[in-house]
Formats: structure tokens, sequence, C-alpha cells
């Protein structure tokens, strides 16, 4: 056993003197993978980049030290330290649509950090795409990274970074943007590169299934900390970090539908830390001893960062499972119908006799992957989508297809909430306005809109003195929760989700899908578009999988997750990753769901 | 999949790129069409009789009425922009009214002179504003940046006649007298023999062009910095120059050649008040004496001439702007 | 970076134009202008002389009793400085104005409404500003001669495409913004979209053109004064005076200074809006 990588003492400031992370530590054996995990704002991306030497504008390293291999990155100078992120480390970036040169074709990206004559270059160019699955003619070569597919260019930004045989390679989120199966492709191809290369890695994600999925090692981090870092199993077995156990708990599982834990409060941004422990403000088991800055220490096999470790032991069961909500399952009949719907993009047809409904008080799920036409679907439901036809029918009335053909009470019955929280407010108006305005197009206006507005707001559990502060200023969450507020001012029927949590923190979909289960058993109807079937598991009561513009399979929730009877359904679902404890969870009590008459057939 | 469907691009690119250039270009033609119409309708416009202004307040009736017949006022309107428009396209484009000389010999005159400026101006400031853009990108929020974006404030706003007549002051007349205030070059001779009454004209020229553009070129080349691709770069051990000139550059440029071509394009239109500030002989100075005398065919002409250049330097600017948002996604050359 | 709530409402991103207002340029160029313009208005009453009556010699130099000395005709500079801006403080000011609302007007209903209106109006814009605005100004003037209203609207004429399309180019992301698609969905009115969810959200690039378009509109208006085609002699006017005072430069130079530094004075005014607003919005992007 070799040490590749051995950081101390990593320190990274803003340039007013705020630490984005203090005093990290890692060390790597030859061939070990390591993920990093943590939420936005833990600083993971900061340390990645550290790793390399490399601060971003206006912020720089401080301290502490990072040895790779035989090299002492922060003590190289400017050449010197090129050559090293040419042999020594290499990274791949998280967007591969963004951080490959859309002007330079492939053969110059892959070659031009290579020592030698043009031949060999374009002979190692060769070898190293037929070795992470693509072509490796000239016309390839020859193609800019724009002509290329997501997964593929994924594919080039991992060769670019193997090319050079590094000591040590970097990997920030490579799959975050991907489709499931596509990442679960690239996932195969970074495991297996691990294995052939015996490579050394650093994985760092958000996402804790993908950490199970690839690392040996992980080290969770919060607000620029370390504060639990240990072998990958152990770490899974019996986390001894309170905020490690509440990420653990936040994460839906597909395995069953369970309480989950949302963390309260929010991650303290860069110089607003709490004097004591990091997490002690937001920590369940806070004591006094919390107060002063604990150091991190090893306790079992892990090392934490927490006075009281042996908490580990006692932090109970996982989450309770929870059955289904107890909406009139047996006797409603649907509030929302869509019959035979095709949709278009000019002479492009995106959608093909999609046929579903949703009732009251219960959850219908639309997945699929990208470019599936969930979204699409969505958007015809809610009038938005011009070029469409088929019937739809609410309150077992018929439904004009757009939005200019229906009536007021039609389009209040309906709400709509987006996937993107910071755009589905208005920036320019404060979050009361906003829900004045929802309010507005009511057609019995309130004799008293502040109170119902304070009324939403409290519902989503948003205090209503935010109502004068402006989008900008609330977090994501925030944003999202004022966005279904907003939804409930109008009083609706139905909730129509278009992937509401997937640009959130898992702790803070948490706590978004907690919220949509309440207002499922308030009886609202709800339609799901979402790509992610764990958290289709915790919320959907019906599924529909939706394939190049066809609904491939249908039906209760429990019977198309747990016996998928279509071959897309059941290659979505083996690509989905999860937490691999999940398999000892399996003998759980889960609280059967209902059965119910009216499937969603 | 993405694979067969770029090869697929590949066969109809040629077409497809072609098309918006081929329906750019007709609908150019078309706009410089309208152009000639509201010329000649501008200019019939003009008052005063023109038969009475060459012959005199002398003339008969039957001198003004031959001349009429001769000159095709006679005419309908349409007919006589038909005739017009034909006589242009010959070649034949009448003669001036206050000298009697052709209009197309005078023409040529001026067109030499003002391309010779403008292109001596347009020479200067492209691979400047790359020059200063790049540095004031480099010291980016520094002072040389903030004394930069200070002056090309103050440049873009002030009118080209202020920015030239400071100029005047400066270097011929008040402060200093090492060029002269006027740039007399006699009709025929190359504006290359008389360099320095040249170099107010183009500075004049220059100036704001510079500014308008190195700020552009400013924040290209930070925006293109801050890109992933740029960090990617420098994080596989580039070097410094190579991802300035190889990563940065090229991507920055993209954005910019259709302004460049824009402010080539507002250099010929500003050509007038350059030219008659320093009454160098060129089509803008022509054009202001010719309205001056209401000498409609020279009017007609510079005009024309004028809107010409300006439209094509217009036409470039739309089609590399096109070709930049396809770029990336251009068949490769193979 | 994110802040805390608390770090934020100490520095409240307030709404649409006080966030403008709070750019230290803008709010120079503003003053600069209503300085300016309350010495053009004032201006004719504080003058000594008659702008029109020769008080001396040609271009005799400043004296006590001309302080800025005197023109090609022997007029008092300071007198003609004085009263120099009258028309330049109404033109300017209207002109951009107009261009800067009729520009945004249609800018944002064609961007909301597409269809042929919208191919039509953005066609015909093309078509104007394919056409050198000093050219048609030209032509106008030499046949219906230089009056101020049909200058003003040459200068509208001229400047408007420009800021259609600028208004337009960044109205057109915004309508598939969630807010806005949001509005569409509840049956929000056309007109009440524009000015509630479009308009507030373009104040920026708005403030960016007024400020631009009002040097412009001082720029054109004075160069066609300079080169004769705008404010005719014996008036006093900024334009004119660097024009009829040209080959006195050498001898009597602030019979030209003066009225540049004038102008310059009044096109910085805008510039520093323009620049002010640009800055604001470049923050703001970053941000989002």
């Amino acid at each position: 056993m070799t040490t590749v990588l051995k950081a101390s003492g990593l320190t990274v400031e803003r340039s007013d003197g705020a630490s984005i992370i203090e005093d990290v530590s890692l060390s790597l054996e030859r061939g070990e993978v390591m993920g990093i995990v943590g939420e936005s704002g833990s600083g993971k991306s900061t340390l990645a980049l550290a790793l390399l030497a490399y601060a971003r504008h206006g912020v720089r390293i401080a301290g502490g030290a990072v040895r790779v291999a035989d090299t002492d990155m922060l003590e190289l100078d400017p050449a010197s330290l090129r050559k090293a992120r040419r042999e020594v480390v290499a990274y791949v970036a998280q967007d591969p649509g963004a951080a490959l040169n859309p002007m330079l074709t492939l053969g110059t990206l892959l070659t031009e950090g290579l020592a030698g004559g043009k031949a060999e270059k374009v002979t190692r160019a060769r070898e190293i795409l037929r070795k992470v699955g693509l072509p490796d003619d000239e016309a390839f070569l020859q193609r800019r990274p724009r002509q290329l597919s997501g997964g593929q260019q994924q594919r080039i930004a991992i060769a670019m970074a193997v090319i050079a045989q590094p000591k040590l390679i970097i990997l920030d989120e490579p799959t975050t943007g991907l489709d499931v199966s596509t990442r679960a492709k690239v996932l195969d191809l970074i495991r297996q590169l691990c294995i052939s290369d015996n490579l050394t890695a650093i994985y760092v994600s958000h996402d804790l299934a993908v950490i199970a999925n690839v690392a040996d090692h992980v080290t969770v981090m919060y607000g620029g900390q370390v504060v639990e870092q240990g072998p990958m199993q152990e770490i899974l077995a019996t986390p001894r970090h309170p905020y490690t156990r509440a990420l653990l708990d936040a994460v839906p599982s597909l395995q069953a539908r369970q309480a989950l834990r949302p963390i309260r409060g929010r991650v303290p941004a860069v110089g607003e830390a709490p004097d004591g422990c990091i997490f002690s403000d937001r920590c369940d088991y806070a004591v006094e001893a919390c107060n002063t800055r604990p150091a991190l220490r090893l306790v079992g096999g892990t090392q934490v960062r927490c006075v009281r470790p042996e908490l580990g032991e006692t932090f109970g069961v996982r989450p309770q499972a929870v059955g289904h909500s107890d909406g009139q399952v047996a006797n409603s009949s649907a509030v929302l119908q869509a019959n035979g719907v095709n949709a278009f993009y000019g002479y492009r047809q995106i959608l093909f006799d999609v046929s579903l409904k949703v009732e009251p008080g219960r959850c219908l799920a639309v997945v699929g992957e990208s470019g599936s036409g969930k979204s699409t679907l969505s958007r015809c439901l809610i009038g938005l989508h011009g070029n469409v036809t088929g019937e739809f029918r609410l309150d077992g009335k018929p439904l004009p297809l757009t939005v200019g053909q229906r009536d007021q009470y039609a389009r209040q019955r309906l709400q709509y909430i987006f996937q993107n929280p910071n755009a589905s407010l208005n920036p320019r108006r404060t979050i009361g306005a906003s829900l004045a305005a929802a309010l507005a197009n009511r057609p019995e206006a309130d004799s008293r809109p502040g109170a119902v507005i304070a009324e939403a707001l409290e519902r989503v559990g948003i205090s209503p003195d935010l109502g004068t502060r402006y989008p900008a200023e609330l977090s994501g969450g925030q944003r999202q929760r004022v966005a279904i507020a907003r939804a409930l001012v109008a009083n609706p029927a139905v909730l129509l989700c278009d992937e509401v949590t997937s640009s959130l923190d898992v702790s803070v979909q948490a706590s978004v899908i907690e919220l949509l289960r309440s207002l499922l058993a308030d009886g609202l109807g709800m339609l799901f578009v979402t790509h992610d079937l764990a958290v289709v598991r915790n919320i959907a009561d019906t599924v529909a999988v939706l394939s190049a513009g066809r609904v491939v399979e249908q039906g209760e929730a429990h019977k198309v997750l747990g016996t998928p009877s279509h071959p897309y359904t059941q290659s979505l679902l083996a690509n989905t990753l999860q937490l691999p404890t999940e398999a000892a969870d399996l003998d759980m009590p889960v609280i059967a769901p209902r059965q119910s008459a009216a499937g969603s057939r | 999949m993405t694979v067969e469907n770029q090869s697929d691009n590949a066969t109809i690119g040629v077409f497809s790129r072609l098309q918006p250039l081929l329906a750019r270009v007709s609908q150019g033609a078309m706009t410089l069409l309208a152009v000639s119409l509201l010329i000649f309708l501008a200019a019939r416009a003009l008052p005063g009789d023109v038969a009475n202004m060459i012959l005199g307040q002398s003339a008969t009736q039957e001198q003004l009425d031959l001349l009429r017949t001769q000159l095709g006022l006679d005419q309908p309107l349409w007919w006589q922009y038909l005739v017009w428009l034909g006589g242009i396209l010959r070649g034949d484009w009448g003669t001036s009214l206050s000298n009697g000389q052709p209009v197309a010999d005078l023409l040529a005159l001026g067109v030499r002179n003002s391309a010779t400026l403008s292109g001596v101006a347009l020479a200067i400031m492209l691979p400047l504003s790359l020059l200063v853009g790049v540095i004031a990108a480099q010291f980016r929020d520094g002072f040389v940046d903030k004394v930069f974006l200070g002056m090309s404030m103050v440049a873009n706003a002030v009118p080209d006649f202020v920015t030239g007549t400071v100029l005047v002051a400066l270097f011929a007349t008040t402060v200093l007298h090492v060029l002269p205030a006027v740039s007399f070059i006699p009709p025929g001779d190359s504006p290359f023999s008389y360099p320095d009454a040249l170099v107010l004209p183009a500075t004049t020229v220059i100036i704001p062009g510079v500014m308008y553009l190195a700020r552009l070129v400013r924040v290209a080349v930070i925006d293109v910095m801050a890109t992933e691709y740029i960090q990617t770069a420098e994080l596989k051990g580039l070097s410094p120059s190579r991802i300035l000139f190889r990563h940065a550059l090229p991507n920055a440029v993209a954005p910019i050649i259709p302004a460049a071509s824009l402010v080539a394009a507002f250099t010929v239109g500003g050509v007038v008040v350059v030219e008659y500030l320093f009454a160098y002989p060129g089509v803008g100075s022509a054009l202001v004496d010719a309205v001056t005398n209401r000498d409609l065919p020279v009017i007609q002409a510079n005009v024309l001439v004028i809107a010409s250049a300006y439209f094509i330097f217009n036409l470039i600017a739309d089609s590399l702007a096109q070709r930049d948002e396809t770029a990336g996604q251009r068949p490769s050359k193979t | 970076m994110e802040m805390t709530l608390h770090q934020r409402v100490r520095q409240r991103p307030a709404s649409g134009w006080w966030r403008l207002w709070a750019s230290t340029q803008v709010r120079w160029g503003v003053i600069l202008l209503v300085a300016m313009t309350a010495l053009v208005v004032v201006g004719p009453f504080l003058a000594p002389y008659d702008p029109a009556a020769p008080v001396g010699k040609p271009y005799d130099a400043p004296s006590a009793s001309a302080w800025l000395g005197t023109d090609n005709l022997g007029r008092d500079v300071l007198s003609r400085v004085l009263s120099g801006g009258v028309y330049l403080a109404w033109m300017a000011p209207v002109s951009a104005l107009l261009s800067v609302v009729i520009g945004a007007a249609v800018a944002l209903v064609t961007a909301y409404y597409r269809g042929w209106t919208d191919l039509v109006l953005m066609r015909s814009l093309d078509v104007l500003l394919a056409f050198p605005g000093i050219l048609l100004t030209l032509l106008c003037v030499s046949v219906f001669g230089p009056q101020p209203v049909l200058l003003v609207g040459l200068v509208v004429l001229t400047l408007m495409p420009g800021v259609a399309r600028v208004i337009r180019g960044a109205a057109l992301p915004l309508l598939d913004r969630e807010y806005v698609l949001w509005a569409k969905a509840v049956g929000t009115p056309g007109p009440v979209i524009i000015l509630r969810e479009l308009l507030p959200n373009v104040s920026s690039p708005l403030l960016v053109e007024l400020g631009l378009r009002l040097s412009w509109s001082v720029g054109i208006l004075s160069s066609m004064s300079f080169i004769g085609y705008g404010i005719q002699p014996p008036a006093a006017d900024w334009g004119l005076m660097v024009s009829e005072n040209g080959t006195g430069l050498g001898t009597q130079p602030f019979a030209v200074l003066a009225p540049i530094l004038m102008i310059v004075l009044y096109t910085i005014g805008g510039g520093l809006i323009a620049e002010g607003a640009a800055r604001v919005m470049a923050r703001t992007e970053g941000k989002a």
C-alpha cells in the first residue's frame, strides 16, 4: 500500500477572511476511492478544487498541505503546478456541456496536455476513446463537444482526465446532470476504470446513494468542515454524527414509503457559522458542551467531529414506514382526467394517446427520463401547450384544452408548481405581492386577503412575516414553499407538480415531500412529475411510466415499483441507485396500502 | 443516436447554411430598393424646380419646357424612377447640377477618399480594440481598467464632432501645431500622399470605435475566463498563453465580430460629420455640399453609396451573428 | 453565495427602480442632468448680454466685460453659451423618452403576443436600422426645413428601432420564466402580464437605453446643428457655435470649447446613467 493522497489542515478562505473550508484532512491509498458528500454550501467542490491547488476568483487557499504521490501541490511554482495538473492530478467537472470548450475538436481536447508527437498523441486518443466506450475514428476526433449527447460528453471529460494516467483523479459530481440510465452507465465506466487502471479517485457528490455505490471511504462535509470520515460500510451502518444520521434519514428509499426527517433550519452561510459545533443550531442532540467547537476524533473506525459520538449507538431505528394517504379512495371519482392526449411540437409528436386520471387525496406520479414528454404532459394539462388534441375532464365536466378557453373557475382548480424555485416567483415583487396577485385572480375575491395569504404561508411552514421579502432573500426550499402557498391561495382541487424537488438538497426535499404528503391528506389531488423513483415511492399512490411519449405502464405505486411488468420500468428500477443498507431494512414493517377498486386504469 | 443525426445534418448543412444567407441578401436587396425609392422621392420633393435651377431666373418658358423634356421631368414619376434606377445600374449616374461634371466621376473621387479614411480607421481600430480590451480584462477592477471604463464611457457618450474639435484644438490650432486642422487633398490625388491630413479624421473615428469595441472585448474576455471550460483548461495544466489564445480568445471574439461589423457600418454613417468637420473631400462632405446646393443627382448618388456600404456591413454583421449562433454545431472540416 | 436572512435584510435588494437609484453612477448622472437642465432654463436670464447682439470685435479674448470673450461676429460667448441649450434641453430628453417608451412598448407587446404583427413590425424596424439615421435626417431636413418637431421625430425614428431590439432581446427569455408561465396559467390578461411581470424585470436595460439614447439624442441634434441642418443662425445653439467659431479655434478657443464643455457634460450625464444601470444589471445577472 502506498499513500497517494495526503491532505492535511486544508483551509480555504474568502478574501474577507471567512473560511469556506476549514482544517480538512484526507488520506487515500493507491486504488481507493473516497467519496465526499455534502449538501450545497458544504464546501465540497471548493475542497475538490483545493486538492488541485486551485481556488476560484476571490478565494484563496489559506493553509494546509496537499501531497499527491511525491508532489507537494501547494508548494509548487506555476510551471511545476501546471506540470503536476497535467501528470499527477486530474479533474472531471460536473457539467461536461460547460466544461468542454465548444470551439475545439475532441482530438485537441483530449491530447493538448500530452507530450509527444502528433501520431503518438492520436494513438493515445484512440486508445482512450475505446476505453471509455466511444467511437475512435478520425471523424469522431474531429467533432466538437456540442455534437455529442450528455453521456458522451461526460465520457470525453473522463477520457480527458485519465489520458495522461494521473496518480489521482478528482470527480466533481460527474453524473449529477445525467438521466438515470446514462448515469448508471457512466458510473459503471468509472468503477471499471478504477479497477482496470487501479485508479485512485476522489468522488464528490451530494447523493449518498451514488457515493455508496462507488466509494470505499466517505467524508461527510457540513458547513466547510469534515463532520465524519471513515470506511463507507461503517458509516452507513453506524453513523455517529447527528448530521450524517439526519442526512441518511432524509434520503427517500425505493423500497418503502417512509417518514422522511427533514433537517430543520438551513446550512450556515460562509462566515455565519455558530461559534461552537457547526451543526449545533440544527441538532436535536445539542447540549451545553456543543458550544465549544469539537475536534475530529477517532471513534470506532471513523473520525467524528462530535462531543457525543456514543450517540451513534442510540440514534434509534431507521424512520418508520408510513402508509398511503387516507383519501376516500374507493368511492371517489377522478377530479382530473385526460383521455387520448396527443401533443406536438411543430410536426413532431411528443405525446401519443396518453390517458390518466388524478383522484382527490391521491397522488399520481408521472415518471420518465428527459425527452419522455413528461413536462409537456403537465404543460398540456395546465393549458400552456397549444398544439394538443384529446380530451380533458375536470370534476367530470369537459375542460378546454388551452388556458385561454378555460373559465376562471377551472384555472383556479388546477394549480401548477414549477421545477425551478428560483424563477417561479417574480424577482421584482415581494412574496406577499406575488400571493396577492394570485388571490386577485380568484373570482370570489376575498374580503380579507391578508388573512388568506397569512394562512397559506403558515400552511407551508413560512412565517407570514416573510411576506415583505423578495424571493432573492429566501432559500431555494423556502421559495418552493412560497410557490406552493401561491397555489394554495387559489383554493385548488389539483396540484400539478413538475419536478418540484429535483433542484433541492436532499434534506430540503424531505421537508417539501412531507409538506406535499400533508396536502394530500387534506384531500388535494396531485400529479407529480419526476424522474426519481425513490421520490415516487415516497409520495405516489399511482404511477404512470412515460417513455418516448407513451405510457408504457400504469397502476398502483407498490405494484408498478414492486413487480414492474414493462421492460422499461424494470430497467429504470434496476438503474436507480440506493443506499446498500436498505437491503437490510427490507424486513421493516411496511403498512400495506389499502386495496382500492379505483386503480388508475 | 446523436451520431446519426449529426451526419444527416452534415449533408444538408450546405443548404441550410446558405439559405439564411440568400434570404438575407434578397431581403437586403429589397431594403436597398426601398432606400433608393425613398432617396428618389425625397430628392424630388426638394423645394425648387430643377430646370429653373439649371437655367436660372432669366430662362423663358420654352427653354424650361425643352429642358424638362430633355431631363425627362415631364414623364410620370414611376417612369422617371425606373429610368433613374436603370441609369444607375448601367453606371450612368447623371451630371451634377452645380458644376456639370458627371456624377460618376465626382463619386469615384469621394468614394476613394472615404474608403481610404474608413479603411485606415478600421484597420487600426479592430486590432487596437482587441488589445485594449484584453488588457483591461486582465487588470479587471484595477486602476488601468477603471481609467479605461471612465474614458470609454465619455468617448461613447460624446458626439464625433466634439471629439474631433477637441483633437483639432489639441494638435492643430490651440495647444500644439503639428497637424493640419483641415484635410486638404487635391482632387485626383491619393489620400496616402497626404498622410498628415488623414491622421486627425481617422483618429476621430478610431477613438469612439475602439472605446466601444474594447469594452465588448473586455466583457467577453471576462465572461469567457469565468466559464467552466477555462477552469477545466487551467486544471488540465495548460499554459496561460495557450489558455488565452487557443481556449479563450476564439470564444471571446465570436460575439465581437458582429459588433465589429456594426461599428464599421456606424463608421460609414458617421463619416458625414467627420468629413464635414475636417473638410475632408469624401462622400460625406460631398453630400452636405450637395444638399446645400440642392444638387439632386449628387445627393442621390452619395446617399445611395453610403446606404449601400452601411447595408453591406450590416449584412456581414448579421450573417456573422448567425454563424456564431450555430458555431460549435458546425460540421467540422473533414 | 448564500447569505443569512439577517445580512439580506440589512442590504435589502430594493425592487425595480430604487435598486437602480442605489447605483452611485446613476445618481451622479441624474444630478448632472438636473443641474444642466436647471442651468439651461435659468441661463437666458443670467446672460449678461443679448446673445444675438455684437458687443465687441470678433474673436476678442476673455476680458472683464466678456468673461469668455466674443465669437466670430463679436457676440458675447458667455451669453450665447448660457442661452444655447434651450432647444437641446427639451428636444433631447423628449426624443430619448419617446424612443425608449415607443421602443419598449413595441418590443414588449410584440414579444408577448408574437404572431404575424410581430414579424411585420420587427422586419420594418430592421429596415429602419439598415438605413443610417444621419442620411434620413439630412434628406428630410433638406426637404422640409429644420423644424424642431421634425428633428425630434427623426431622432426618434433613428433611435427607436435599436431600443426595441435591445428590450425585445431582454424580454424574450422572460417569457419562458416560470412566473410568467404561472401568470398565463391562471388566466392573467396579457396587458397585466406585460406591465406587472415583464416591465419591472426589464427596468435595468430600459434605464441603460434611456441614458444611452439621451446621450445619442444630444449627439445627433448637436451634430445636425454643427453641419448646419439643425437650429439655424442667428439663434444661439451649442452645436452651431462650435461650427461658427471653428475657424477662430486658434485665436479664441473659448468660443468653441465652452459650448463643447456643455455638450460633454450633458452627454456624460446620460452616459453615467447608462453605465450605472448596466453595472446593476451585470451584478444581478451574476447573482442569479
